[in-house]
């Protein structure tokens, strides 16, 4: 340790595990760092979502029955939720009831978190997916697409329009949109139903709603992405091998927009998991994005807790899976990420 | 700052006027219609009276998105105003901590990141409870991670300049160099980010009022009008719509405002990719195309002309989009040609027109250039018109290509091997086991060890110098009666430079390829070559060979060149010429310095013609 006097005695942990790091593979000390990063993580969400009754000022369980509600009830509901024990025994009761499954009861409903939280969770899940679904489907094409229109001779005009819609797309909040679509394809059309979720028909405009913004905003990065790869020397090598141009744009440009398709993808994959709140709102689903609304509303702070812990568990997967995913598709990855 | 004079800035300029003027008068003039109720008039439809119809008291729904103009504006202001001192100081914090703690808290903020920013927002929103001041906390509060990025990558990317290390050295504190170097240089991108992520707050405040979680009734703002709104989207879409496009307008003039802002304006694209021409061809050799066409340069004629050419381009022009309407025109009156197993040099300075010749010949000109010649041919190829199928398949197999990267030449996300056989196997129709014996052998004459091997590589487990060979590899692996090398060594190492030479220069004997070799090295192309050719400013401006370059040089331009050129007989107490009139002109396209000052001095006589 003598190498290294001047860090303070604290840090001494964090200095032995960083050359510990050094020491290892490129892939070996990404995988550590993302999985240090993802235990940390965890632990913040669980942290957060325990912590968030004692952070809401005043008495939460008074606010949430209202200043009606008779004191006996108050206290019950206290003692039930356990929030007259000392905080580090709340929060071991906490962590163990964790890991039983068990989030809790409704203060307003009565009703077990974890069972309201299983019977919402598939709806959400099925329109995050497919909203990510049509979003990655529709952007790749549309980004190349542009990509070669914009590097055309005479794409200037075709391409500004390109560009123009979808920053419209992008600029445009996602519950505006639906409201637009419903508007059109519901109010005017007729052809979809504008709320509900089951059949084919209340499904789309949902999907769209989720999955447009988005799809143009990664068919934005598809787009710069794809240029760059255009006006690289080795495209101009695989121009001079006189390819067929589908072998020049499939075998020599795809690969090289994956790496940065995926990365953004899914971060907006993630962002997507949150925008089902939203999204249900406006098409009156019954997801978890509605019942976190409605909790918030009416101060159900177990409830609260659930789905606020689910959603952040939803998010923490998809990193992860996206790190897994660009580890086996890009090698380099591990290597120039800082 | 200087666009805001541009149409941009002035947009801007009139959309963040009505904003004010209604913010400031709105609550005057509508605020009365908007809340007078009227029992006989509610839901009326969008019409003449009510452009956006009427709610369910009767009140004017525009009246109402009017006067919301103001509270929503200043919560937005507010939120912004949060999220961005949160972000400024705790970014610029962590730019001068030391490592450690530094590392921790950019950790932490990643970590903030990871998570999507309505989350974070509805967390906040649930300790502080679904009122205006609380979603303005929330919402504020929810973007200082992403602020705090974007303050501490620009501030370490100010931080590592020389000036800012300089100054550290001379015993600047961390508060002086916070203040006195970091904050004046962030100042401007700072900004634009604050209007950038003014607008995204404009759009989350709404979007949270919308969902009921922002402001509270009676009070009202854009998002509250649009969740009013929707329950009757089938009776008056209007109600929903109206509010809408007074968020998209808002949102429109604070995007615009940032664009106006930004230095590098938002068609990126285009400004990256003219910076990367603009690399290769300095602004000062560029000319305006005049309407007296410049008349075909005499210097230009070709002694090597004797109809036997293997490849031949005269009366040459290449020019650009100016963006501004005009041309530019880089090479004019250019004529090449190269007889079958010649090496023909061209040698210039950067911007001197030589690789665009180059390319120009070898039909691969940029998709936005435009070029013109009298006759441009490949053996008896035309490439002024489009491309058989055959024609494509023998130049595909007959030219081949050497870049001056060899970095940026190669395929990254492909193997070796593919990139060695993927032309046999197009255009020659060979297996795939014949095309790795080709790529194989390819590999072997470029001098690479265990080519068999190595053929499943990626680009990136090369060396530049491996890579290089591996490119003059795959040039000869289909059999070239002509290799066009653009400055082949100019990335490379002094040791490397060699041996890729003669890695060329073998094959050259080997199999009576021509060569088109590009350099700005007078040395290593009277060396290599049996003909130079020098360009100078888009011209041919000699046309010499290689062996009597010192005796027949006439133009002033070579004369300079050579006179730049030590030799057994040079006088080492004096400086070398030094030709002081092209600054900046130096290094642009390569990595050794060049002989560009020599380039004044001999300009001042050029004047006189050969």
């Amino acid at each position: 340790m003598s190498t290294a006097p001047r860090t303070h005695r604290l840090m001494a942990p964090v200095t032995a595990l960083a050359r510990f790091n050094d020491r290892l593979s490129p892939r070996g000390s990404f995988a550590i760092r993302r999985t240090g990063r993802l235990v940390a993580s965890l632990l913040i969400v669980v942290l957060a979502s325990f912590f968030v009754v004692h952070l809401v000022p005043g008495d939460a369980v008074r606010a949430a029955l209202g200043p009606t509600a008779p004191v006996g009830l108050v206290e019950n509901t206290r003692a039930d939720l356990g929030l007259d024990k000392p905080l580090t025994r709340q929060f071991t009761d906490y962590v163990a009831g964790l890991f039983q499954g068990d989030l809790g009861t409704s203060i307003q409903s009565r009703q077990d978190v974890a069972d309201v939280i299983t019977s919402r969770f598939p709806t959400t899940i099925t329109l995050a997916t497919l909203g990510f679904a049509v979003a990655i489907v529709g952007a790749l094409p549309l980004g190349m697409a542009a990509a070669l229109i914009a590097r055309s001779t005479k794409g200037r005009s075709a391409n500004s329009v390109i560009s123009g819609g979808l920053g419209v797309l992008i600029a445009i909040p996602d519950f505006l949109l639906s409201a637009l679509l419903i508007a059109v394809f519901s109010v005017w059309l007729g052809v979809l139903s504008p709320a509900g979720w089951g059949d084919l028909r209340s499904l789309v405009l949902p999907v769209l709603g989720l999955s447009l913004g988005p799809m143009a905003y990664l068919a934005r990065i598809v787009q710069v992405e794809m240029i760059k790869v255009l006006d690289s020397t080795y495209m101009t090598t695989a121009r001079a091998k006189r390819l067929p141009q589908r072998i020049v744009l499939f075998r020599h440009a795809l690969p090289n927009i994956v790496t940065a398709t995926l990365t953004v993808g899914g971060l907006l994959l993630s962002g997507l998991t949150a925008g089902t709140v939203i999204i249900e709102t406006v098409f009156a689903i019954p997801g978890m994005g509605t019942t976190l609304i409605s909790a918030v509303q009416t101060k159900d702070y177990p409830m609260i807790q659930g789905v606020v812990l689910v959603f952040a568990l939803m998010v923490l997967g998809v990193n992860l899976l996206v790190d897994l995913i660009l580890i086996t598709v890009d090698p380099r990855t591990s290597i120039s990420e800082g | 700052m200087k666009r805001l004079v541009g149409p941009a800035g002035l947009a801007a300029l009139l959309g963040a006027a009505v904003l004010l003027l209604i913010t400031y008068a709105g609550p005057g003039i509508w605020g009365e219609a908007a809340t007078t109720r009227s029992v006989s008039d509610r839901w009326t439809p969008a019409g003449a009276e009510y452009l956006f119809g009427t709610d369910d008291l009767g009140r004017d729904i525009f009246a109402r998105v009017m006067v919301a103009t103001r509270l929503s504006l200043l919560l937005t202001l507010g939120a912004t105003a949060i999220g961005v001192s949160g972000g400024v100081v705790v970014g610029l914090t962590a730019s001068i901590l030391p490592k450690y703690p530094r590392r921790l808290l950019i950790w932490l903020m990643d970590m903030l990141l990871a998570f999507p920013w309505l989350l974070l927002v509805l967390f906040f929103t649930v300790i502080w409870g679904a009122t205006a001041t609380g979603a303005m906390f929330a919402i504020g509060l929810a973007g200082i991670p992403n602020l705090t990025r974007l303050v501490y990558n620009l501030a370490s990317s100010v931080s590592g300049q020389d000036y800012v290390r300089a100054a550290r050295v001379v015993g600047v504190g961390p508060f002086g160099i916070l203040f006195r170097h970091i904050l004046p240089n962030i100042a401007n991108p700072l900004l634009v980010q604050v209007s950038a992520s003014a607008s995204v707050t404009l759009l989350s405040f709404a979007g949270l009022s919308f969902l009921g979680l922002g402001v509270q009734a009676p009070a009202y703002d854009w998002g509250r009008l649009i969740n009013e709104g929707i329950g009757h989207i089938y009776t008056n879409p209007m109600a929903a719509i109206g509010p809408g496009v007074a968020i998209v307008f808002a949102g429109l003039v604070f995007t615009m405002i940032a664009e106006a802002l930004a230095d590098h304006p938002g068609q990126g694209l285009r400004s990256v990719a003219a910076a990367g021409r603009a690399s290769l061809f300095p602004r000062g050799t560029a000319r305006r195309v005049r309407t007296d066409a410049a008349a075909p340069s005499g210097a230009g004629a070709d002694p090597g002309d004797d109809g036997a050419a293997l490849a031949e381009v005269t009366d040459l022009s290449v020019s650009f989009p100016d963006g501004e309407g005009g041309l530019v025109e880089r090479v004019r009156g250019v004529n090449l040609s190269v007889r079958p197993g010649e090496i023909v040099g061209i040698v210039g300075e950067s911007g001197s027109g030589k690789s665009l010749t180059a390319m120009a010949l070898a039909g691969l000109s940029d998709s936005t250039a435009i070029v013109r010649a009298r006759s441009r041919r490949f053996d008896d190829i035309d490439l002024s018109t489009p491309l058989s199928r055959k024609e494509g398949k023998r130049l595909g197999t007959e030219l081949g290509i050497v870049f001056q990267d060899p970095l940026t030449s190669l395929n990254p996300a492909l193997t070796i091997g593919r990139q060695l056989t993927e032309v046999s196997r197009t255009h020659l129709g060979m297996s795939r086991e014949e095309a790795r014996q080709r790529a194989e052998s390819g590999l072997d004459a470029v001098g690479i060890a265990e080519p068999r091997r190595r053929l499943k590589d990626y680009p990136h487990q090369f060396s530049g110098g491996m890579r290089q060979r591996a490119m003059i590899g795959m040039a000869l692996t289909a059999g070239p009666r002509l290799i066009i090398a653009d400055e082949p060594t100019t990335a490379l190492d002094v040791t490397v430079q060699k041996q890729v030479l003669d890695v060329l220069h073998r094959a050259q004997r080997a199999t009576d390829t021509a060569i088109v070799l590009i350099s700005h090295d007078v040395a290593l192309v009277s060396g290599f070559c049996d003909r130079v050719v020098v360009m100078k400013d888009g011209e041919v401006v000699e046309n010499l060979d290689a062996r009597r370059i010192r005796e027949e040089a006439r133009h002033p331009y070579t004369k300079g060149l050579i006179a730049c050129l030590p030799d057994m007989r040079s006088d080492r107490t004096r400086p070398l010429p030094v030709i002081d009139d092209r600054p900046g002109t130096g290094e642009q396209d390569g990595g050794t310095p060049k002989v560009g000052a020599v380039f004044g001095a001999a300009r001042a006589r050029e004047e006189s013609p050969l």
